[in-house]
């Protein structure tokens, strides 16, 4: 029998609010995405997503969008070499209810299945999508905040947040201001902090390469209280400028100081926020001035996706590495070191 | 001894600057500057202070451009004000640190005794050779970690975290009789000289027991993968810890805790 010429996953991501499904070509020398497709739960303004609506959500919407995914791919279950899914980390019951649909595909198929890392997925399919070979990487979203570098088989933490995640701070400001959480929070603070001119002092929280961002909200939550009081005399749109100026200054310093530990001058951002413009470009400038880049992608690969989850599953899948049924297990905690990546040199 | 400072200041080389210099450096009568290290956070320099013959060591933080200048004026001043205030406190309660000569924050630089000798990394891998047995068996390496832990302890005790603690932050001075023939930097493999601990930019006031034991695994961490055949002689720096540090036994068993859950914790969704 000739050597195996092409393989095709199937992706399936539900950490958070958005769906995502994916359908991935790899053959040995090229990536082709068959198909990417994505479906949001958007929560009111004012409110967050809560666990088990978005679960709902993923549950309802999971069968129509795996039916177009493939049919936009042009591929029938037989074509399909595993089926991957998101192991962790995330938010339990969206997680959960991804995991037992992509358990359902596989005994459906006849196929196996992958588990995931969430964030192993985005830094894989960064690394795809730009050509960094070997960068530090920041991912930074709504659960996650860490500054990654690769070293013998694992993507070592640098960094990362003490407390709660820069996504999550911009998501629970946004709410603060009441904001709209369409297409995504963290999008209209950057649009309401285009017109900002002021810097608001805010608290500026970095330890060595970790940061912390929850006393950071609690005093732009406190200004937004005056602000609204009459008390002040800066706008929505200051302090939406001021606390993205010192979140993003922060997590540039954090990048800056793992680049000059780990001797990098390449560096990758993902993650939700990382689809953030003024975040690339003062990572940007920074790169440049240590003689470096920043490889950054859009929202279709930023934001979380299932074509991710299968790129990196079959990355493994092709190493021989498969999740049986029983260990198929997903879980909250689960750490970007945790992962044996036996596919980089 | 100042004519050796002459002509150790002006034995260093000519070099071109890649990066533009800060204005202090630039007066015509400074002695040339020479760029040590280019970090993260700043550059080192190395020049003189009011005469030739007194060398100094420059630390400038140059603007950020990709921070809000509002933001970086402010990051700046309230750092090298911080990294002062340190450095006048552990000189105070008689801790051996730099001598500071001169700053000015809002220009972003401040100058700083040069400490003579070398980082106490270089002359731990000298001693160490390619020695692998025996190490724990070396009278003077475990007394030099003593002496170490002796520094650290006394820090701690004055209320004050370092941040950053490698063998590389620590500089072994020798002392002024040890010095023969202009050899202000010490021979190499010697142990001989005091503990001199540097750049304290990470540096803060802190009295709880979570922070000292964090500032020790740092370091634990640190050595045994900066020198990973004297693993076993780092109880030797604890002891000298202990000796200096009367209150450390909260502290050290902190730091119990610490090494088992490393210095994250596990990721919260």
């Amino acid at each position: 029998m000739a050597p195996k010429e092409s393989w095709i996953a199937i992706g399936c991501e539900g950490s958070a609010n958005k769906l995502g499904i994916g359908v991935i070509l790899h053959t040995p020398t090229r990536t082709t995405i068959l198909s990417n497709l994505r479906h949001t739960f958007v929560s009111p303004p004012g409110t967050g997503f809560l666990p088990k609506d978005t679960a709902a959500h993923h549950r309802s919407h999971f069968v129509s969008l795996a039916g177009r995914a493939l049919a936009e791919a042009n591929v029938s279950p037989a074509d399909v070499d595993c089926v991957c899914f998101t192991q962790g980390p995330g938010m339990g019951a969206p997680l959960t209810s991804v995991a037992v649909a992509a358990r359902a595909l596989s005994l459906l198929w006849g196929k196996p299945l992958v588990g995931v890392n969430h964030c192993v997925g985005h830094i894989e399919m960064g690394r795809e999508i730009t050509g960094a070979d070997n960068p530090v990487v920041l991912y930074v979203s709504g659960g996650n905040s860490q500054v990654i570098a690769y070293a013998e088989q694992r993507y070592r933490i640098f960094g990362e947040t003490l407390d709660i995640a820069v996504g999550n701070c911009l998501d629970r400001f946004a709410r603060t201001l009441r904001i709209s959480n369409d297409p995504a929070p963290g999008y209209n603070i950057e649009q309401l902090a285009k017109k900002g001119t002021r810097l608001v002092e805010l608290p500026y929280a970095v330890k060595g390469m970790d940061c912390s961002f929850s006393g950071i909200l609690a005093s732009a939550d406190a200004l937004a209280a005056q602000m609204f009081a009459g008390k002040a005399d800066f706008t929505p749109e200051d302090l939406c400028f001021s606390l993205q100026e010192t979140v993003y200054a922060m997590l540039v310093e954090i990048t800056e100081r793992a680049m000059a530990h780990v001797g990098s001058s390449q560096v990758l951002v993902v993650g939700g926020v990382g689809s953030n413009e003024r975040l690339q470009q003062m990572m940007g400038e920074m790169a440049r001035e240590r003689g470096g880049s920043v490889f950054a992608t859009d929202e279709r690969f930023c934001i979380d996706n299932g074509i991710m989850i299968a790129h990196a599953g079959l990355r493994a899948f092709r190493c021989g590495y498969t999740t049986p049924i029983e260990e198929s297990t997903c879980t909250q905690r689960f750490r970007t070191d945790e992962v044996f990546v036996e596919w980089r040199d | 001894m100042a004519a050796a400072a002459v002509a150790e200041a002006a034995s260093e080389p000519p070099q071109q600057h890649q990066f533009p210099l800060p204005a202090v450096l630039e007066y015509p009568a400074s002695t040339p500057p020479y760029l040590i290290t280019q970090g993260a956070e700043g550059r080192l320099y190395k020049s003189t202070y009011l005469q030739p013959d007194i060398p100094c060591a420059l630390k400038y933080r140059p603007p950020k451009p990709w921070r809000h200048p509002i933001l970086d004026q402010r990051l700046t001043k309230h750092r090298i004000l911080s990294e002062a205030k340190v450095l006048a406190k552990c000189r105070r309660d008689g801790l051996r640190v730099p001598a500071m000569y001169a700053m000015d924050e809002a220009a972003g630089w401040m100058m700083l005794e040069w400490v003579h000798g070398a980082p106490v990394r270089v002359r731990v891998n000298e001693r160490l050779g390619d020695r692998k047995e025996g190490i724990d068996k070396d009278e003077g390496l475990k007394e030099l970690m003593r002496r170490i832990g002796l520094a650290v302890g006394k820090m701690h005790k004055i209320g004050i975290v370092h941040g950053d603690l490698t063998t590389s932050n620590m500089i072994l001075s020798p002392s002024a009789e040890s010095v023969t023939d202009g050899q202000l930097d010490g021979t190499p493999g010697s142990l001989e000289g005091e503990i001199v601990i540097i750049d304290l930019g990470l540096a803060s006031y802190s009295t709880t027991d979570e922070d000292r034991a964090v500032d020790l695994y740092v370091l634990e961490r640190a050595f045994t993968s900066t020198h990973p055949r004297a693993e076993s002689i780092f109880d030797e720096l604890l002891k000298g810890y202990k000796e200096a540090y009367k209150q450390s036994n909260l502290a050290l068993k902190r730091l119990e805790d610490v090494r088992m859950r490393g210095r994250k914790r596990s990721m919260l969704g």
